[in-house]
């Protein structure tokens, strides 16, 4: 099986403090990965360093076997990496197609001089940027706020706008850092079936954050566990559900229940 | 030789006696950053009004108080213009700035420019000629050293400082060793360093946010006005345009210190009096103003938040 | 007639057919007396305005910079333009159009070395440089004897007529307004909304910066050559005062917004001649009016609001000024 994204022995280190320390985790192509862990145990500064906004202090970040570490953040995304925030980044000023169009920057290939002047390309390439964000909008239930501004709509509606606008980029791996934060049980299950459909229908390898138990051991074909930004335990839900280890660092009794 | 450092070291007094007005100003320009990341654009007009305040003040105080000794009627103009820039300064915050805390903040950027421009034009309908302070003390020159001129022709070279610079310079630490203390060992001291570190949880805290505000304007705005007095007796031709650019070169004085930094602006200022005096002994005069911001420009490319400064944590 | 107002603010002939009014007008006062040289000098400044408007609009408003060097750019056009026109082909007024490009190039050029600069800075430290880079270019003016040294250049031709100006507003607003309803405008606007976030989507950053910066640039160094036809220059006139006038144009007339800098800049010249009989009390009532506006209205006029005249069609839809036309079968 090939492993569509290795980290290797990363370690990032801000000043004194060290936020991951020789973590590894190797995600496979077109599997569901879960990352779970304790606040504070560096799962997001993990996704900050696979997509390039924190450089590793030592250790191996590979994509597809090459090795991206260094790279700018706009490269990383457009070789294939795409991601949601924690705390919501939408342009909340833009509206919703708009944030959607903002992705589809390196698919359009006219010239500022094309821009400048108006000439036919850039016309073609802005009502393909246009077609394609309200088809990809669709599905996620924003069609009809297409035209409102993003910062104006529900939560929920900005958290999937924010999925819609990171597929946007036809990213083959997907990350999401807590795709489920403040939602209750019915809407997680809701967002697991809704990942689910997402990753068959984009073909898209998910990465995600996340501390509802429920849609991590229910959507996940496997799970990596950080504490004190180092693996402590990596394998299928049912092995980590067992690990004695993770049981003791993390989980405990209640979060067990929850599972 | 000799005659090279004596100038050398004339030009440092004087540059100490402009680094320290620079300082000054800067202060006041970092405190307000500090606790509100605002840059309050009105602060080198109110520069500018501490020297027409004394002037005004020095006028009706000094003919009551003939008998007191001149040094007192200078401590005591130097209050009251502290006072009443301060008070005009936190005014200015209450009316013109709070109001828009919660609006883009480069509206309180452009608030800020136009009551700066208010107060210039203010003072303009009122003064439209430059205007001349009356020297409040007797200004005596001490001759610190003399050598003769080697060719034997010239008259012989001096190293002298003025009684007014040892005063403005002593006036400045003064006030600047107080404010330090202020704000190292004082409650008012604390919650303003709160208030730059986290300005959206201390309020949870029950620190009384608006009261440190207005209470740091009024420091801010009060050692504006001291420098303002002190340049005006060392400049003694007061012109209400005067507040920009010397408003402005402190501002970039803070900066490359580290604006919000309290000890940076302080050293911001005399590198910048440093500069600015020392880029006149080495090239005309002229180049002085290219010299010194070329200087600050390449600074700031190399430490983009200052020299005493920290880059703003953001979190992803 | 509302409904006909509103009905013209959709539609798309107005906008060329006042242009194509405006150029008629311009070329036929050089040949009619229809304003007098007063009237003709206030309107030549008024056009100049707006091109420093909309072009600073660009890295203040769209981009959401805080730059205060806009007269630093002005100057260099100013300049350049200048001693090509007086020192190195003087006399060839067909050359003009040649010399304003010449201008614009040269401080579009300088525009670029900032943009580099903002890679590593931005916000206020960012604000800071470009006050820098102000004083720096405006006392190397002083310095060189060549164009003049502190007195400033002399003898330069006013070739700056209102069918010329006009020309160039044009040319600036259709510009900046393709720029902004690009891919890089948006790549721009998204800097301003969150970098970060930006980056994450694949936008090239650093490319839509220069881009902003050297296209603000261009057209600051235009307005420059423009102004250098009209008046004699000092260096004096381009120093930090001068970058405030045109921030407090932008700002009034709101971020983000071409009609909003065209009305800024229109309002502001306008104000500024009108009082003029009222001495220095001309800024006091000018700078309250500024604070007046921005506790009321903090975004300015049109902050963040455009005139749907500007928005190319395709945009029209895709800002939902005009429904959707229910398409796909």
């Amino acid at each position: 099986m090939s492993a569509l994204l290795e980290i290797e022995n990363v370690t990032k280190r801000f000043g004194g403090l060290c936020a991951i320390s020789a973590c590894n985790v190797r995600v496979t192509a077109g599997h569901a990965h879960g990352i779970i862990g304790p606040n504070g145990a560096g799962k997001t500064t993990l996704f900050n360093l696979i997509t390039g906004i924190y450089q590793p202090t030592e250790g191996a970040i590979r994509f597809r076997g090459e090795s991206i570490a260094g790279l700018r953040p706009s490269r990383i995304a457009n070789i294939g990496i795409g991601r949601t925030f924690q705390n919501i980044r939408l342009c909340k000023q833009l509206t919703v197609l708009d944030n959607v169009r903002i992705a589809f920057d390196s698919q359009l290939h006219y010239a500022p001089i094309e821009a400048l002047f108006r000439l036919p390309r850039s016309g073609r390439d802005e009502q393909r940027s246009i077609d394609e964000s309200l088809a990809l909008l669709g599905p996620f239930g924003l069609l009809g706020h297409a035209h409102d501004i993003a910062g104006d709509l529900p939560y929920g509606s900005q958290r999937r706008l924010e999925i819609a606008r990171a597929l946007a980029l036809k990213p083959e791996l997907l990350l999401l850092d807590e795709p489920a934060a403040g939602m209750n049980t019915g809407e997680t299950a809701a967002l697991t079936e809704f990942l689910r459909w997402v990753r068959a229908e984009f073909k898209v390898t998910l990465v995600l954050i996340e501390h509802h138990m429920h849609l991590v051991m229910n959507l996940c074909d496997r799970i990596t566990v950080l504490d004190f930004g180092q693996t402590i335990a990596d394998g299928t839900p049912e092995e980590i559900r067992a690990n004695p280890r993770v049981i003791d660092a993390y989980l405990g009794g209640s979060e067990d229940e929850q599972a | 030789m000799l005659h090279d450092l004596l100038y050398l070291a004339q030009q440092t007094i004087n540059a100490l006696q402009q680094g320290s007005i620079y300082a000054l100003i800067a202060l006041g320009y970092s405190m307000v950053y500090g606790v509100l990341t605002m840059i309050n654009f009105a602060h080198g007009d109110l520069f500018m009004l501490g020297a027409f305040a004394c002037m005004l003040l020095a006028g009706v105080v000094t003919p009551l108080l003939t008998a007191v000794p001149p040094i007192l009627v200078f401590i005591l103009i130097l209050l009251m213009v502290m006072a009443v820039i301060g008070f005009l300064g936190a005014f200015i915050e209450r009316v013109a700035y709070r109001p828009l805390r919660g609006a883009p903040r480069v509206s309180a950027i452009i608030t800020a420019l136009g009551c700066g421009l208010l107060i210039e034009s203010l003072t303009l309908v009122i003064f439209p000629y430059s205007q001349s302070i009356p020297p409040l003390l007797a200004n005596r020159t001490f001759e610190l050293m003399k050598v003769a001129d080697p060719a034997g022709a010239g008259a012989p070279l001096t190293l002298t400082i003025t009684a007014l610079q040892i005063l403005i310079i002593r006036v400045a630490i003064v006030l600047m060793v107080a404010l330090d203390f202020l704000i190292r060992k004082t409650r008012y001291g604390m919650a303003m360093r709160a208030i730059s570190f986290d300005a959206r949880t201390v309020p949870l805290m029950g620190i009384p946010v608006d009261r440190i505000i207005s209470m740091t304007f009024l420091i801010g705005a009060g050692l504006g006005g001291a420098a303002g007095m002190l340049y005006g007796l060392a400049y003694p031709v007061i012109a209400p345009s005067m507040g920009i650019l010397v408003g402005w070169k402190a501002f970039i004085a803070a900066v490359v210190g580290g604006i919000g930094s309290i000890r940076g602006a302080v050293l911001g200022g005399f590198i910048l009096g440093a500069v600015e005096v020392l880029a006149v002994v080495f090239f005309e005069s002229t180049y002085r103003d290219l010299i010194s911001y070329s200087l600050l420009l390449v600074i700031l490319i190399f430490k983009p938040y200052g020299l005493l400064g920290s880059a703003p944590n953001q979190k992803v | 007639m509302k409904a006909f107002l509103a009905s013209a603010a959709r539609a798309r002939w107005p906008l060329p057919a006042l242009i194509a009014l405006g150029f008629a007008i311009a070329i036929l006062s050089q040949y009619q007396p229809i304003f007098s040289g007063y009237a003709q000098i206030v309107l030549i400044t008024i056009g100049i305005n707006i091109i420093l408007c909309a072009s600073l609009n660009l890295v203040n408003g769209y981009m959401g910079e805080f730059s205060v060097g806009h007269a630093g750019f002005m100057s260099l056009g100013a300049y350049t333009s200048a001693v090509f026109t007086t020192k190195w082909l003087p006399d060839l007024p067909a050359l003009f159009p040649v010399a304003v490009v010449f201008g614009g190039a040269i401080a579009a050029l300088i525009g670029f070395l900032l943009a580099l600069l903002s890679f590593k800075t931005r916000g206020d430290y960012l604000a800071i440089i470009t006050l820098a880079f102000l004083m720096i270019v405006k006392s190397t003016w002083e310095n060189i004897p060549y164009v003049g040294g502190p007195a400033g250049l002399l003898g330069v031709d006013k070739m700056t007529t209102l069918p010329w100006t006009l020309f160039w507003v044009v040319i600036t607003i259709l510009v900046i307004r393709n720029l902004i309803y690009s891919k890089f405008g948006r790549a721009i606007i998204a800097i301003r909304e969150d970098e970060i976030a930006a980056n994450a989507m694949g936008v090239r950053v650093r490319e839509a910066k220069i881009l902003a910066f050297v296209v603000s640039s261009f057209f600051g160094g235009v307005a420059g050559a423009l102004y250098a036809h009209l008046n004699f220059i000092n260096p004096k006139y381009f120093d930090i005062v001068k970058s405030t006038e045109i921030l407090v144009m932008v700002y009034l007339g709101g971020i983000s917004s071409l009609g909003g800098s065209i009305l800024g800049a229109i309002i502001f010249t306008f104000l500024l001649n009108a009082l003029e009989p009222l001495g220095y009390w001309r800024m006091v009532i000018l700078s309250a009016l500024l604070i007046a506006l921005m506790l009321f209205r903090p975004r300015g006029i049109m902050g963040l609001r455009e005139l749907p005249w500007f928005l190319p069609r395709r945009e029209l839809f895709a800002k939902g000024v005009v429904p959707l036309a229910p398409k796909k079968t």
